[in-house]
């Protein structure tokens, strides 16, 4: 058999495909819930760099992970925070104001960087801990499924973990009816009383927590430092995820999962005689066309709708 | 004078905001730097020090501000572009490509040169528009990813296909002379390519504010249900304006590579087409406005330069000082009530004289 297709059959494969998605993962729900309630953050690429910079530094300065996952945490909302404000408060473009603070965490990130470690490129020098991987006792020992399954970092169980935990606030929660209510509607949501601009900033705050927890993931599990540019573009891609996935739990998931699959697959690709750039290309070729898809795909359920609805009428 | 402020308001709000950019850049300044009189003296005058720098700050005026213009087209379309990016480096890519292989007299060669990167950057984009006019796929995300492919095509185009060989690191072949935009001031790197800008940005604005489509790609942006109610062909403007964006973005990226290195350098995305977003919104979209804006953010790039070789601040408080200045801009509601007094008590005036 050739190996490369050996190689993508064989439960390693598995095993990074959960692994490329975690990062990817995090910041679709994130985008999922804003999205929902009608601001879509963009600005996730920046919340994940924040927090994964500030989850890095505070690990090399305190070795205390606690401290920096809730370091993590507390600068990745905040940056949330930032863009409710801007976008409810000072009534700012939502997309204008994310893409001044994805600016903002680009270059806020390199500034402390230096200012901790006077270095402007990565801080490969400092020592980062990383958050431990987990054996899962029984599952590790089923053939096929134990491999792919156990052994990941805690953060892709979070992850996974996190897609039943947006489920959970979205149709559990009263919040959740609200979060859906005021994307649907917000007049509607307005005249019985739900106050739309505290309920978005509830989503934009949720985002963030998901957000950062990605960014966290990144520098504390995927790889162990922090380096300009380290997000590369994945709070975008998890937009294209997000969209494709409905902003529903498993919808978004499932389009993770997929993005997550083509990333392990060009890694995978490495070894062999094609360029590598077109290699580095694969992620966001494979975005750009199924969010392509997606989007006919959309258009024709709408036009045929229409149809349904006024049968022989004029359009 | 609230005459005056009520009349001039935006533009009052703008400076406002840069003030207090600056503000903030000379507290970050203070907190970083171990000498912050000389660092700051090094940041705000720096750009005016030398002959060098001067030029250089003039020279980089250049590409942001063709990307300021091609982002400004199509946000007056409301169409959230970003790809300025993609089209200035994948344009020049295929034009310095086209350079290269061609010999023409110089009056044939660099017109054709700049064409073709013009196409390949409108081609380029043409892809999120149609997507968006057609399907609406959203143009920021499908134009953001055209970005990072136009990156890693470009990369291959030069690596494997037109790369100088003698020299130690990944740049092109060199341009034949014909394809040279000439530098006219002696010492400098002035070059034609800044003229060509500042054309562009007058044949923008008249294409904007004095011409038919123009009027159908601000109306569109400034309510698209009204616009298509109003019989302007909608889907045609999303695609014309994406189009346009990227056919100014190819032209500025080209015009970089003829005047200033002479050969396709940029290992890394430069950058160009993030700071052409930020002078769009820095000069609200107007042409004219948005030249100002780059020569703004241009010294500020050159400062933030200085800033890193000769003293201990990084160049990226740059980017964050931007960052809060576009913020402070695109939030209506700042200075709102400022305003809105002033609309109040202008009014009671009049009541009054009646």
């Amino acid at each position: 058999m050739n190996p490369l297709i050996k190689s993508i059959l064989s439960p390693e494969f598995g095993f990074a495909i959960l692994r490329v998605m975690t990062p990817l993962l995090f910041p679709a729900l994130g985008v999922a819930i804003s999205s929902l309630s009608g601001a879509t953050n963009i600005a996730l690429e920046g919340i994940m760099i924040v927090s994964a910079c500030a989850g890095v530094l505070v690990s090399a300065f305190t070795h205390s992970l606690i401290l920096s996952l809730a370091a993590g945490l507390a600068a990745g909302i905040a940056l949330a925070a930032l863009l409710g404000y801007f976008h409810l408060k000072l009534k700012a473009d939502i997309i204008l104001a994310a893409i001044a603070l994805n600016m903002f965490a680009a270059g806020i990130s390199i500034v402390f960087l230096f200012l901790f470690t006077g270095d402007k490129g990565s801080t490969s020098s400092l020592k980062s801990q990383l958050f431990p991987a987990v054996q899962i006792p029984l599952l590790d020992r089923i053939p096929v499924l134990g491999p792919i399954l156990s052994g990941h970092n805690v953060l892709t169980y979070g992850a996974l973990v996190s897609v039943f935990l947006y489920w959970l606030i979205i149709f559990k929660t009263p919040l959740g009816l609200r979060i859906r209510a005021v994307g649907q509607n917000p007049d509607a949501a307005q005249s019985v009383g739900i106050n739309v601009n505290r309920t978005r900033m509830y989503a934009l705050l949720l985002s963030g927590f998901f957000g950062a927890l990605g960014g966290l993931y990144l520098c504390m599990g995927y790889v162990s430092w922090f380096a300009r540019n380290i997000t590369a573009g994945r709070g975008f891609i998890a937009i294209a995820a997000a969209t494709l996935g409905g902003n529903m739990p498993l919808g978004t998931f499932l389009s993770s999962l997929l993005f997550g699959a083509v990333n392990a697959l060009a890694n995978y690709l490495a070894p062999l005689k094609v360029p590598s750039e077109f290699i580095q290309m694969i992620p966001y070729l494979a975005t750009a066309i199924a969010l392509a898809i997606y989007a006919a795909q959309a258009m024709r359920k709408r036009r045929g709708k229409i149809k349904e609805h006024a049968p022989g009428g004029a359009s | 004078v609230e005459r005056f402020v009520l009349k001039y308001f935006n533009l009052i709000r703008t400076i406002i905001a840069i003030l207090i950019g600056l503000v903030i850049s000379v507290f970050l300044i203070y907190l970083v730097s171990k000498d912050p009189a000389f660092s700051l003296k090094q940041f705000l005058l720096g750009p005016f020090l030398s002959r060098g720098r001067f030029s250089n700050m003039i020279e980089t005026t250049s590409p942001i501000l063709f990307c300021g213009l091609a982002i400004a087209v199509a946000f007056q379309a409301r169409q959230f572009n970003v790809g300025a990016e993609g089209s200035l480096y994948l344009g020049a890519v295929v034009g310095t490509a086209f350079a290269v292989s061609t010999r023409l007299p110089f009056f044939l060669h660099i017109p054709l040169v700049l064409l073709v990167a013009a196409a390949v950057g409108a081609a380029w984009n043409f892809i999120p528009g149609i997507l968006k006019a057609k399907w609406k796929a959203s143009e920021l995300v499908s134009s953001l990813m055209m970005n990072y492919i136009a990156y890693f095509l470009g990369l291959y185009l030069i690596n494997f296909h037109f790369r100088d060989k003698k020299a130690g690191y990944l740049v092109s072949l060199q341009l034949p002379q014909t394809a040279w935009l000439e530098q006219f001031i002696p010492d400098t790197r002035m070059h034609w390519g800044i003229v060509l800008s500042l054309v562009f940005a007058v044949l923008v604005y008249l294409f904007l504010y004095h011409s038919t489509t123009g009027y159908e790609v601000r109306m569109t942006g400034f309510n698209e249900k009204f616009a298509r109610f109003g019989g302007i062909r909608v889907s045609r403007v999303v695609i014309l304006s994406q189009v346009i964006l990227g056919l100014i973005a190819g032209v500025g990226g080209m015009t970089e590579v003829m005047g200033i290195h002479h050969r396709f350098n940029w290992q890394s995305s430069p950058g160009y087409g993030w700071d052409g977003v930020v002078v769009a919104i820095i000069g609200r979209n107007h042409p004219l406005l948005i030249i100002a804006a780059s020569f703004f953010l241009s010294y500020m790039r050159v400062g933030g330069q200085v800033l890193t070789l000769m003293s201990d601040v990084p160049a990226e408080m740059v980017t964050v000082i931007q960052s809060i200045i576009i913020l402070l801009i695109t939030a209506e509601a700042f200075l709102s009530r400022w305003r809105y007094g002033i609309t109040v008590r202008e009014t009671a005036r009049k009541e009054a004289a009646r």
